[in-house]
C-alpha cells in the first residue's frame, strides 16, 4: 500500500507562485534565509538525535520529523504574541521552530537534568510556556481538546490571537478530535487545526485507515478548511496566513490540511518495509524535499547564494554537535528529582495551603 | 449559624468564588439554562451570566479537555460532571493531561482545574451511573482528590479546590445533596488534607469519608447505646492529600480499627489505609484492621438489594461488632 495521493496531487494546477502572497513577498531576504536556517536546524538536529539513538544514548520513542520541516517552520513563522502552539509526539520540529534552543531539546532526549523538561518528559514531551509552545503530547489526538482551550483562554480574556493544534492524519479517527471541533465551531474559539497528513498513521496508509477525506470533515461541524502541500514553506505559509487571521480577526477556528511526508518510521523503531517502498521514500526525497525546494528558490531569488546554503549546513552540523556534547556531559536526573514537579504546592512550600500527605510509599 | 443543604453549600462556595475571582469559570452539561441537572447550579447564570456560567454538550472528553487548555493559560475552570461516572469517557483528558502535564514540562505547568459532581450509588441507577472512582483518581500522583460529607466541609473544601494552584477531583454525592446542616456565611475554608473527627470516642476507630461518615454515625449511635462501646468516626475528607496523621492519632487512642467506604474491595482506599496503618502504627493495633465495603460486584438495579450492596447502618454495626470480637 502507498501513500494515497491527495486532492492537490492529483489534480496539479498552474503552480501557483506562493512566493508572491502578500504574506511571502513582504519578508526580507534575512527573514527568508531564517526560515532556510530553522528548517536546516531542524533536519541536522534530528540526523544528530537519531545517531545519538542508535548509539543508546537515548531510551524510549523517536518520532522523527525529517521531511516534515516546512509545515512547522511555516506555521510557526507567523506567531505573533498571542498566538499559541500544541501538538502531538512528533514535537522537535515544532520545539524548533517556536524559538526552543537545541541544547535543552537533546538534553531532554538524552534523559538529562539539564532537559527542556528535566528529563522528565523525554522525546514526545516537549513544553516551553515562555514561547507559547503548550506541548509534546503523548496520546493521538489527546492534545486537541487542548488546543480548543487555549483559544478558549485567549477569547476569554479578550486577547488577539490563535492557537494552532497539530495532529497527524491518524488522529482525525479520534473521537477527542471530533469533540474538539464541535466547541470550537459551536463557541467560535479562534483555533485552527492542523492536519499534517504524512499519509500514514504509523503503518497504515490513510486509505486504510481513514473514511472520505480529512479536512473536508470540518465542513460537518460548519468549519471553514483548507489544503495545501507542505513541501513549499511560502505555500504552508500562504495557507495558515489566511487562517491565523480568520480566526484572530473573527474567532472562526478552522481546519487546515497539510500534505508532507515524513522520511524516517513512525518510530525508528518501525522497521519500515512492510507498508511502503523504498522507491516511494527516495521519490518524495527527489522531488519533494522541503528544505531542497525552498534552497533552490531562495537561490533563485537571489536571497541565497551556494555558499551561505554551505554555511547554514556547516553552522547547523556543528550546532547539534554542541547539543550532543552538551547533553553527554550533563547530568542525570536523581533519584531524588522524581518527586519535583508533581505538585504545584510541593514544589511552592511557602505557598501551600493543604495539609496531609502528598506522596506515598 | 445558617443551616442548609449540601447542595446549597456547594453553590454558595461556587458564587464567592465567581465574585472573588474573575478568572472562574463553572461549565457543564446543564449547569446554565437548565439550572443544574441536580439543582447545584441553580441561579447562578441568571447571576454571573453566560461567559461565567457555561453549557456545555455532553461532550466530557471535549469540555474537560477545553478546561484544562484554558487552565493552563490561567482561567481557573470549575467542572461540572453530571456524574462522575461519566470521567471514563473523558479518561485520557483528567488522568494523562491534567494529571501529567506539570510533570512532563519538568514543572513549567500547573493545571488550576477542578472537576467536580457526584459520584455514589445507591440510586437505582445501575453500574453505569454508580461508580466511585475516588481509588482511580488518588492512584494518579498529581491530583487532589475530595471527598465531602458535610455542608460545611463541602463549602469549605470547595473553596479551597477552586483556590489550589493544582487539578483538583470533587466527588460530590447525589444522596447528601439534600442533608441539611450548619453551615458558616460568607468566608469559610477548610484546607484540604485535614481530617475531621465527627464524633470522638475510645474504643474504636472507624475511618471513613463521604456518605459512609453519616452511616458510621448512625452505627456509633447504636453501638454506644447498646453496646456501651465508645467509636470515634474520623472523617478524612480528602484523600489525597491525606491526613494520615490523625488517623495514627486516633489508633494510638483506640487500638482498634474499622475502615468504612464506598469503593470496591480491590484496591480501593480501604487497601492503602490498612497497608498504612499496619506499616506505621503496627503495635498500637489489638486486633486485625476490619473493612467495610461495598460488595465486590457491579452496582445492583434492584432498589432494595441495592441497599445491602453499599455500606448502610445495619452492616456498619455489624462490621464494628466483628472488628471487636
Amino acid at each position: 500500500m502507498s501513500k494515497k495521493p491527495t486532492a492537490k496531487e492529483t489534480t496539479p494546477t498552474a503552480a501557483t507562485d506562493h512566493a508572491q502572497a502578500p504574506v511571502n513577498a513582504r519578508l526580507t531576504p534575512e527573514e527568508r534565509i531564517e526560515l532556510f536556517r530553522k528548517m536546516v536546524r531542524i533536519r541536522r538536529f534530528e540526523e544528530r538525535s537519531l545517531r545519538a539513538y542508535q548509539a543508546k544514548k537515548i531510551g524510549g520513542f523517536l518520532h522523527l520529523y525529517i521531511g516534515q520541516e516546512a509545515v512547522a517552520v511555516g506555521c510557526c513563522s507567523l506567531m505573533g504574541p498571542h498566538d499559541h502552539v500544541i501538538t502531538a509526539y512528533r514535537d522537535h520540529g515544532h520545539a524548533i521552530a517556536v524559538g526552543m534552543e537545541t541544547k535543552p531539546l537533546m538534553a531532554e532526549l538524552y534523559g538529562k537534568a539539564t532537559g527542556c523538561s528535566k528529563g522528565k518528559g523525554g522525546s514526545m514531551h516537549y513544553f516551553d510556556p515562555s514561547r507559547n509552545f503548550w506541548g509534546g503530547h503523548g496520546i493521538v489526538g489527546g492534545q486537541i481538546p487542548l488546543g480548543a482551550g487555549l483559544a478558549y483562554a485567549l477569547k476569554y480574556k479578550g486577547l488577539k490571537g490563535a492557537a494552532m493544534a497539530f495532529m497527524g492524519d491518524g488522529a482525525v479517527n479520534q473521537g477527542a478530535v471530533h469533540e474538539a471541533y464541535n466547541l470550537a465551531s459551536l463557541w467560535n474559539l479562534p483555533v485552527v487545526f492542523v492536519i499534517e497528513n504524512n499519509g500514514y498513521s504509523m503503518g497504515t496508509s490513510q486509505a486504510r485507515s481513514s473514511a472520505g477525506e480529512l479536512a473536508q470533515r470540518a465542513a460537518g461541524y460548519d468549519m471553514q478548511w483548507g489544503q495545501c502541500s507542505g513541501h513549499d514553506v511560502y505555500e504552508v505559509r500562504a495557507m495558515m496566513d489566511k487562517f491565523l487571521t480568520l480566526a484572530r480577526e473573527t474567532g472562526k477556528p478552522s481546519t487546515v490540511e497539510i500534505d508532507t511526508y515524513r522520511y524516517r518510521g513512525h518510530s525508528v523503531a518501525d522497521p519500515d518495509n512492510t507498508y511502503r517502498s523504498k522507491q516511494e521514500i527516495e521519490e518524495y526525497r527527489r522531488t519533494r524535499d522541503p528544505i531542497q525546494l525552498f534552497q533552490d528558490k531562495l537561490l533563485a531569488e537571489g536571497a541565497l547564494t551556494p555558499a551561505l546554503a554551505e554555511q547554514i549546513d556547516t553552522e547547523a552540523r556543528a550546532e547539534a554537535d554542541v547539543a550532543a556534547d552538551f547533553s553527554e556531559a550533563s547530568p542525570f536526573p536523581t533519584p531524588a528529582d522524581i518527586q519535583t514537579d508533581v505538585y504545584w504546592e510541593a514544589d511552592n512550600p511557602a505557598d501551600r495551603r493543604s495539609q496531609g500527605r502528598l506522596f506515598f510509599t | 449559624m445558617p443551616v442548609i443543604t449540601y447542595r446549597e453549600a456547594v453553590r454558595h462556595a461556587l458564587a464567592e468564588e465567581l465574585e472573588r475571582d474573575p478568572n472562574v469559570v463553572v461549565m457543564g452539561e446543564e449547569v446554565a439554562q437548565f439550572n443544574g441537572a441536580y439543582k447545584v447550579t441553580e441561579g447562578l447564570l441568571a447571576r454571573f451570566g453566560p461567559q461565567r456560567i457555561v453549557d456545555t454538550p455532553i461532550s466530557e472528553a471535549g469540555f474537560i479537555g477545553v478546561g484544562i487548555g484554558a487552565s493552563m493559560l490561567g482561567i481557573r475552570p470549575v467542572m461540572e460532571l453530571m456524574f462522575w461516572s461519566f470521567y471514563s469517557v473523558a479518561f485520557d483528558q483528567i488522568l494523562n493531561n491534567a494529571a501529567n502535564v506539570r510533570y512532563m514540562s519538568g514543572g513549567q505547568i500547573h493545571c488550576p482545574i477542578v472537576i467536580r459532581g457526584p459520584a455514589n450509588g445507591g440510586t437505582n441507577v445501575g453500574a453505569t451511573h454508580s461508580h466511585t472512582p475516588e481509588n482511580v483518581l488518588a492512584n494518579h500522583p498529581g491530583v487532589k482528590v475530595v471527598v465531602p460529607s458535610s455542608p460545611a466541609d463541602a463549602k469549605g473544601l470547595l473553596k479551597s479546590a477552586i483556590r489550589d494552584n493544582d487539578p483538583v477531583f470533587f466527588l460530590e454525592n447525589t444522596m447528601l445533596y439534600g442533608e441539611k446542616g450548619e453551615v458558616p456565611a460568607g468566608e469559610h475554608v477548610v484546607p484540604l488534607g485535614l481530617a475531621d473527627v465527627k464524633r470522638a470516642g475510645t474504643d474504636l476507630t472507624i475511618v471513613t469519608y463521604g456518605r459512609s461518615v453519616l452511616h458510621s454515625l448512625a452505627a456509633a449511635e447504636v453501638l454506644e447505646r447498646e453496646h456501651k462501646i465508645s467509636t470515634e468516626v474520623l472523617d478524612l475528607r480528602t484523600i489525597r492529600p491525606l491526613d494520615f496523621d490523625s488517623v495514627l492519632k486516633s489508633v494510638a487512642k483506640t487500638h482498634r480499627v474499622l475502615i468504612v467506604e464506598e469503593q470496591k474491595p480491590f484496591a480501593s482506599v480501604g487497601s492503602q489505609l490498612a497497608y498504612m496503618i499496619q506499616r506505621e502504627a503496627f503495635d498500637e493495633l489489638d486486633g486485625p484492621i476490619h473493612r467495610l465495603a461495598t460488595v465486590d460486584a457491579p452496582a445492583i438495579y434492584s432498589p432494595p438489594v441495592e441497599v445491602e450492596q453499599l455500606p448502610n447502618p445495619r452492616r456498619v454495626l455489624q462490621a464494628a461488632l466483628e472488628t471487636l470480637a
